[in-house]
């Protein structure tokens, strides 16, 4: 962290003398899964407008680094049926976007853009478009599927296979960097004395080739104001971190404890030497949820309701069934787990969910859970409550802001993205609360001091793939 | 309320009283359709890429209460040549996704109806199908889309996923010509059913948020659309709740007979280049035929002629002002839509011809940005309402209640029970 010190006169220094980190923030739209509560009498339209507006003005109001829209290509579906208990339906990222960008002036915009279903040139002039019309704003968390299920929402159709979709997400990236640095950012004269419109006949050439693309032209965007939209990644596995380390400027992570956020931490930031690239060239800002209350003990209190809600019986028996990969309809919620194993092999119970597919060894989680409802004399509600539904911050606005800043002195994360789980009021109470005792603490801005997202996450300047090139 | 066109077709086209209002358009390219306009004294040409430029543009459009605005695009640099990249540098190149300069003057703008072109070949409609459904969720039911068939060979080679389009520019009516034009424009009619099928798959009280039962939407309420072509098939349904309009407007651009069948099937709106009163006649009569073929009449199809526009208040100053700009710009500005050159009063009296061959409005192009699009919002607009053939005010909230349109009745949800009138239901947002 020495190289920080250059912008942070006025920061305060740790008991150790270290500089302290500046935090950065980040506001998660409530998104399609149950950590979304919808049957709280203050739960508004996830489609509405306005509930965009409301969480992107909350977020400006509170200096945080940007907002974030997830994606999902197709409908959930659990049994062969459209999933109903969790909300249900969202806009298209890029067109929230770019309305939000006329309601913010300095919030980052960012959105997951899937790069198996889509194609580069369109994309690269969307993100391009998007960082025009907010000034240098724009973000792309770049994911990959290889599902035939999403496929057959697109005329391309078809899917990867799984160990190709790193290399056509990889590849994606590449292709995407020539055609943002097929515009070098001088070109557009507008001299009417001259005539000159543009001072380079060739401006916007491109070629790109490879195993996924075989593309070239003249792309059509001038170069925007942040030359490319700033990177994030998604997901911890190993091929995700490398490409992180080569490709991103953010790993949207998952959180967990202290020490596996640390471990986490290390691992990612000592790949980056291999590329290049300085350790504060790529930020890890792990997605949290948080309860607040007056008293931690309130706020425990109000944790353990909101987890209720959450988890309903019906919804314990769904996520069950992702695991164990059978129907489970017939199970109590109220009673104990089922005494059959998971089925393994091809999940078919549950498509269209990530977190589907991240799961690891089911017979082991089988086996995990069993022992653990066993000691706890847990019924099947009780222990997906445990084991999924613990919320990550939970105390006063001054507990949760020491642990927040905790987790990111001691190295487990550069900051966070927070996901409310009301919409659109979720993150008003953090605002209003937390953020001012962060700021009292030195750690996070008062003012926002750049006008575009790169600055907010003091990212360095994309380097031009031309000039990497010809050195 | 707006009379149908389909309701008086092109027999009688007499008929239409001369009072009867007339929709206005304006297409919004650059620093306008002239290529010289962005030398003009107060032209913005290094403004092209800021969301300002285009929210002005936008704010003049409403503060003239124009119907609808439209955005030119595509997935090229722009060029003088059809098909083929060009390496000018003397003439406007680059330029923002039109849907998404939409969506940053939505939230700026209350009225007025927002229409970008997309491209249909080379893009998904899964994605364009959402994306024209949130444009119409931010903007509050003033979405519409225009469908743009591309045969650019340098759009192909940016894709690189498809073999071009065997079409020359000499040899559009040759048998080969023929059937690539076919070929195009039914892949383009399939896509903008799957953009109408998605629009729909969700029916408007899907979400129920129903506490007692732990469920947020109605499943039996969503639908799977299975479009299946020879091209390409859909699944469905949308990510995206069906939009405040039901259905966001489609809109094409047509010169001949292919894209005059899709005008008629599959659009609600017709962009048309007729150069007279005659040829808009034989254009609306076209369109009315495809309608009729594929079962519409009863639908509303408007039909709006297309003019590039250059006005002046002094007579004979609009023509000098052209000569102009083509002296700066080198050559003689042509266009595929008939030129106008004219005062105020001149273009109204022009409007008021036209609209008697069977059209029910005109999409203004603008020789130059912001000038021609000021005098038309303060010249022609004034003229046109002192003559009783445009608004005074807004009279609706959405893009299709401007048009005259219904709020269409979802083709996937069962009629209602009981037997009052379907369109009773339907209408308002």
């Amino acid at each position: 962290m020495s190289n920080e010190s250059s912008s942070s006169s006025s920061s305060s220094r740790s008991s150790s003398g270290k500089p302290l980190k500046r935090i950065h923030l980040a506001a998660h739209f409530p998104g399609v899964n149950n950590t979304t509560v919808w049957s709280d009498p203050q739960a508004g339209s996830q489609i509405e407008f306005s509930s965009f507006a409301h969480l992107a003005r909350t977020a400006e109001r509170a200096k945080f680094d940007f907002l974030f829209l997830a994606e999902g290509l197709r409908l959930r579906e659990q049994n062969g049926l459209i999933y109903d208990l969790d909300v249900v339906g969202r806009p298209d990222t890029f067109t929230v976007l770019a309305a939000l960008a006329a309601v913010t002036d300095r919030l980052g915009l960012a959105g997951t853009i899937n790069s198996t279903f889509n194609e580069p040139y369109e994309v690269a002039r969307q993100f391009a478009s998007l960082d025009h019309l907010s000034a240098g704003r724009s973000a792309w968390n770049v994911v990959t599927s290889w599902d035939a299920f999403t496929g057959e929402n697109f005329r391309r159709g078809g899917f990867l296979r799984e160990e190709d979709r790193y290399a056509r997400a990889q590849q994606f990236l590449e292709a995407s960097w020539r055609l943002f640095d097929s515009w070098r950012g001088d070109e557009v004269l507008a001299d009417r004395a001259s005539g000159a419109f543009l001072s380079d006949p060739r401006a916007g050439e491109f070629a790109y080739r490879s195993s996924e693309f075989d593309i070239a032209g003249r792309f059509d965007v001038p170069r925007s104001p942040q030359g490319r939209p700033v990177i994030f990644q998604a997901g911890d596995s190993e091929q995700g971190r490398e490409f992180a380390a080569a490709s991103a400027d953010a790993i949207f992570s998952r959180h967990g404890t202290l020490e596996a956020g640390k471990a986490f931490y290390a691992d990612v930031k000592s790949r980056l030497a291999r590329y290049g690239r300085s350790p504060d060239s790529l930020k890890i800002l792990p997605a949290v949820t948080f309860v607040l209350g007056d008293t931690d003990a309130e706020a425990h209190e109000k944790a353990e309701l909101v987890r209720r809600q959450q988890v309903s019986g019906q919804t314990a028996i769904r996520l069950l069934e992702q695991v164990w990969n059978r129907d489970l309809s017939d199970l109590d919620p109220e009673g104990p787990l089922p005494e059959a194993d998971p089925l393994v092999g091809e999940h078919t119970v549950a498509q269209g969910r990530a977190s589907v597919r991240m799961n690891r060894d089911p017979l082991a989680v089988a086996r995990e859970w069993r022992a653990l409802a066993e000691a706890k004399n847990l019924s099947v509600r009780d222990l997906v409550i445990e084991v999924t539904g613990r919320q990550s911050f939970i105390g006063t606005p001054a507990r949760v802001a020491e642990e927040l800043n905790r987790f990111v002195q001691e190295d487990a994360s550069d900051g966070f993205i927070l996901a409310p789980h009301l919409t659109p009021g979720g993150l008003d109470e953090f605002a209003d609360t937390v953020v001012p005792l962060l700021q009292e603490r030195g750690v996070f801005r008062t003012e926002y001091e750049g006008s575009t997202l790169r600055e907010h996450l003091d990212l360095p300047s994309p380097t031009d793939t031309r000039t990497k090139e010809t050195t | 309320m707006p009379a149908s066109p389909a309701a008086s077709p092109s027999s009688s086209p007499a008929a239409s009283p001369a009072t009867s209002p007339l929709h206005l358009a304006v297409a919004l390219d650059g620093a306008g359709w002239h290529p010289a306009a962005w030398r003009e004294p107060d032209a913005r040409p290094k403004e092209l890429f800021t969301a300002r430029y285009w929210a002005d543009l936008a704010a003049e459009a409403e503060h003239g209460l124009l119907d609808l605005l439209t955005i030119e695009d595509g997935l090229s640099l722009q060029s003088e040549h059809p098909f083929e990249p060009d390496a000018r540098t003397d003439r406007v190149r680059g330029r923002l996704d039109a849907v998404l300069v939409a969506a940053r003057i939505a939230p700026l703008t209350r009225h007025i109806g927002l229409v970008p072109t997309a491209v249909v070949t080379h893009t998904e409609p899964f994605h364009l199908s959402k994306a024209v459904a949130t444009l119409d969720f931010v903007s509050q039911g003033r979405a519409g889309l225009r469908v743009k068939v591309s045969a650019r060979v340098d759009e192909v080679a940016h894709f690189g996923r498809r073999a071009p389009l065997p079409l020359r520019l000499e040899e559009l009516d040759s048998p080969a010509g023929l059937a690539a034009l076919a070929e195009s424009f039914g892949e383009a009619e399939d896509y903008v059913e799957v953009l109408r099928r998605l629009w729909d798959s969700w029916e408007d009280d899907a979400e129920i948020r129903d506490a007692a039962t732990g469920r947020f939407i109605d499943r039996n309420k969503l639908h799977y659309i299975d479009f299946v072509g020879s091209r390409f098939s859909v699944r469905g349904p949308s990510i995206t709740p069906r939009p405040p309009q039901g259905q966001p407007l489609v809109a094409a651009l047509a010169h001949r007979g292919e894209p005059f069948r899709l005008a008629g099937r599959s659009t609600d709106l017709a962009f048309v280049t007729p150069h007279d009163a005659d040829g808009a006649r034989a254009v609306v009569a076209e369109i009315r035929a495809a309608q009729r073929a594929a079962g519409r009449e009863a639908e509303t199809v408007h039909v709006f002629a297309d003019l590039v526009v250059f006005l002046e208040e002094r007579p004979g100053s609009a023509a000098e002002q052209l000569a102009r700009l083509n002296e700066t710009a080198g050559a003689e500005y042509t266009s595929d839509a008939r030129v106008f050159t004219g005062t105020s009063a001149e273009l109204a009296d022009l409007l008021a011809e036209l609209a008697q061959a069977g059209l029910s409005g005109f999409r203004l192009r603008p020789g130059r940005l912001p000038y021609d699009l000021e005098r038309i919002t303060r010249g022609l607009v004034p003229e046109l309402q002192r003559r009783g053939l445009f608004r005074a005010a807004y009279e609706a909230s959405t893009l299709r209640g401007l048009l005259g349109l219904p709020r269409p009745a979802n083709r996937y949800a069962a009629p209602a029970a009981d037997a009052a009138p379907a369109p009773a239901a339907a209408v308002g947002a």
